[in-house]
């Protein structure tokens, strides 16, 4: 077990494009460390560079206390999943696992002895001697992790490890993953591009865009505490909604209409300035008609005309298209299209209680909790209402949350 | 409609080769049954008496066993020999970037294509002058260099089919460069490795040119340019079904391997040509 030390780490590919730029990153001995950014971003390089498949361009990357630039990766003692598993196929499901322990030459009775345990973990013992080619999906999804878990690596590295799965059963491996993780106590880094597993499974969330790092943070710091706009829109589902807003002494004049800014640390934050862009999560809308007096006056209530709704059972989206300058307007789309999307018009998404009454179509009053919004530079992006107060409490929060992970682990559920 | 007819366009034309591949094997087969004599003066395509005469004479024949010998020798040598080079030729070509390594490979298609009759003259000197002449490694060596290049191509596409993400897991795994290819690539390169060395095995077990120019004598000549070397059993006896039935030994077992391995065969031939 060890600490993963990235310093400026830069990976430049022959023709000179960044995919990794001067990235530093602390992976705590232990931690479960997600890289999550949309496709192209840089995080699978990155995630290879620790595993030595990846040449560094600059930077120092060390395990431990020792340097592994330079380091091959059979030197370096970790082990990996990778996106298709890269199972053997000659190999039964033993021999798979029971790889990296025959490569170190240890003796058999030691090889079965760890093998029969690693696959009484990942619940394999009836496969053990049939071929990968003949099991399922999850099957050779456990093998994988099988063979990462069976020796003792000072970190496993995953890299998009159940994006090959169909939605239910990457439910299931998603826990699974997280219990191992904690039961084991092994530093973990691992890439994907899906949310719930980014914000379910880390300790902590990396947030990359175009191989540059945005927001090192516990999930709920991401969350609650966007550093910019980018990670604003990339973290939560549906996105964060982005309106422009032109700014009058504390009042804040946006598409959707006006609302007072009553946080002083947030007016602060906007004055002074003509135009910012708000962001407020689908979440932070209800139908007006079904909040009481006193949670009204907490917010502003303004009068939209909604477009579509979506009822799901157990929520409501409704969406409010609305006009933006042109400027603006480019801007949100380019980011858009940055998070992997391709917003045609600007609408900003809300999602309502279920049993709201709303009709498309027609006009409608929604309560806004203006508590939960934030303010962004529109040229630079950077979030102007970030509190550092309360970043400091959620980093507390979440150590607190990741010993009693531990701990709920390690005494074990009733088996 | 249209589907019955294209099955009986199918048969047609398959039963059509069947009869014209299969015609002359079969035709050798009944000559190699015939009594000596009966060639010339007796006509029909089957034996009228049935006889294992020729095989008899074929294997109590110097010229045939000692030629069957070195044929059996030199052709498995020369594909252990040649497989081996080629697996390693090949993995380097699927799997490491290197200057010229385009040049490797349209050298190794110009010789495959290069006429191996105008190379013997040249060769037939120089063995003679280095002392390989009639000897095996007068053959091996040659053969190998032609049959090089079809087991590199043949082999480099199987290689290429493997994921480099099996080679990489190896290697996290904790294995060097050399025990990732010895344990994961070879081993799921087997069928076009196998491939390989059946086309090469057979590449030198039929040649003729090489065989019959670069030997003398009993110590290195194999069974294709022996069977030219056959004498009747009198002046006035033409040896012909006592070739036939060499002809038939050496060739029986080409084709039951053919036949035993000939779904690996086309799979090794078509690897790399669709996606899987």
């Amino acid at each position: 077990m060890a600490a993963i030390t990235m310093s400026n780490i830069v990976k430049r590919y022959g023709d000179g494009f960044p995919a990794v730029n001067d990235v530093s990153l602390d992976v705590r001995d232990g931690e479960f460390m997600i890289l999550v950014g949309p496709s192209g971003c840089g995080k699978s390089t990155l995630l290879r560079m620790i595993v030595g498949l990846e040449d560094i361009t600059s930077g120092e990357m060390r395990i431990g206390e020792r340097v592994v630039n330079t380091v091959a990766p059979q030197r370096r003692n970790l082990s990996m999943v990778f996106q298709n598993y890269a199972l053997y196929p000659h190999l039964t499901v033993f021999e798979n696992i029971a790889f990296p322990l025959r490569l170190a030459k240890r003796p058999d009775d030691e090889v079965r002895r760890r093998v029969t345990d690693t696959a009484g973990l990942l619940e394999l013992t009836d496969h053990l001697e049939r071929k990968p080619a003949n099991l399922s999906g999850g099957q050779r999804q456990r093998v994988a992790m099988g063979r990462a878990i069976v020796r003792q690596a000072d970190a496993f590295l995953f890299d998009e490890p159940l994006s090959n799965l169909d939605a239910k059963l990457r439910g299931q491996m998603r826990t699974e993953i997280a219990r191992l993780q904690r039961r084991l106590g092994v530093t973990t880094v691992y890439v994907t591009h899906d949310q719930t597993e980014a914000m379910t499974l880390g300790d902590r969330v990396a947030v990359l865009r175009k191989g540059v790092l945005q927001q090192v943070g516990s999930p709920r710091e991401l969350y609650e505490q966007p550093a910019n706009l980018f990670v604003a829109g990339f973290i939560g589902s549906p996105s964060m909604n982005f309106l422009p807003a032109s700014v009058e002494g504390t009042v804040l004049a946006t598409p959707l209409g006006r609302f007072e800014l009553r946080d002083e640390r947030k007016a602060a934050a906007a004055a002074g300035r003509r135009v910012v862009l708000v962001g407020l999560r689908p979440e932070s809308f209800e139908d007006a008609a079904l909040v009481g007096a006193a949670k009204r006056e907490r917010g502003a209530v303004v009068r939209v005309r909604v477009d579509v709704t979506e009822w799901l059972g157990n929520e409501q989206y409704a969406y409010v298209p609305y006009e933006a300058p042109e400027d603006l307007t480019a801007r949100l789309r380019e980011l858009s299209r940055e998070l992997d999307g391709d917003q045609m018009r600007t609408q900003a998404v809300v999602a309502l209680d279920a049993s709201s009454p709303i009709v498309a179509g027609e006009e409608a009053e929604l309560w806004i909790d203006t508590a939960g919004l934030h303010i962004f530079d529109p040229a630079t992006g950077a979030n102007l209402t970030r509190d550092e107060e309360r970043v400091a409490e959620l980093g507390r929060h979440s150590e607190r949350v990741r010993a009693a992970k531990r701990e709920a682990q390690r005494v074990g559920p009733p088996s | 409609m249209e589907t019955a007819r294209a099955k009986a366009m199918w048969i047609a034309v398959s039963l059509l080769i069947l009869v014209w591949t299969v015609f002359p094997i079969l035709w050798i087969v009944m000559l190699s049954f015939k009594r000596p004599g009966e060639i010339g003066n007796q006509r029909g395509f089957l034996p009228h008496t049935w006889t294992w005469e020729n095989y008899r004479t074929v294997f109590e024949t110097d010229l045939f066993t000692a030629a069957l010998v070195n044929s059996i020798g030199i052709s498995l040598i020369a594909t252990v020999v040649g497989v081996v080079f080629a697996t390693l030729v090949a993995y380097a070509i699927a799997r490491l970037e290197f200057p010229g390594k385009r040049l490797i490979l349209s050298f190794a298609l110009a010789i495959a294509m290069f006429p191996v009759v105008s190379l013997v003259g040249p060769l037939f000197d120089l063995w003679r002058d280095v002392g390989l002449y009639d000897t095996w490694p007068g053959l091996i060596i040659p053969y190998i260099s032609f049959a090089l290049p079809l087991a590199i191509w043949t082999l480099s596409a199987f290689f290429r089919e493997i994921p480099w993400e099996m080679e990489q897991a190896a290697q996290v795994d904790g294995a060097t460069t050399w025990q990732a290819f010895r344990k994961v690539i070879v081993p799921l390169a087997a069928p076009g490795v196998f491939t390989a060395a059946i086309l090469t095995f057979f590449f030198c077990w039929n040649d003729f040119v090489f065989g019959i120019s670069l030997t003398s004598t009993d110590r290195a000549r194999p069974v294709p340019a022996a069977l030219a070397f056959f004498t009747g059993e009198s002046q006035f006896e033409q040896p012909t079904t006592a070739i036939c039935a060499a002809a038939v030994v050496v060739t029986v077992p080409v084709v039951v391997i053919v036949l035993l391995f000939q779904r690996r065969i086309v799979a090794g031939l078509t690897s790399g040509a669709v996606k899987g």
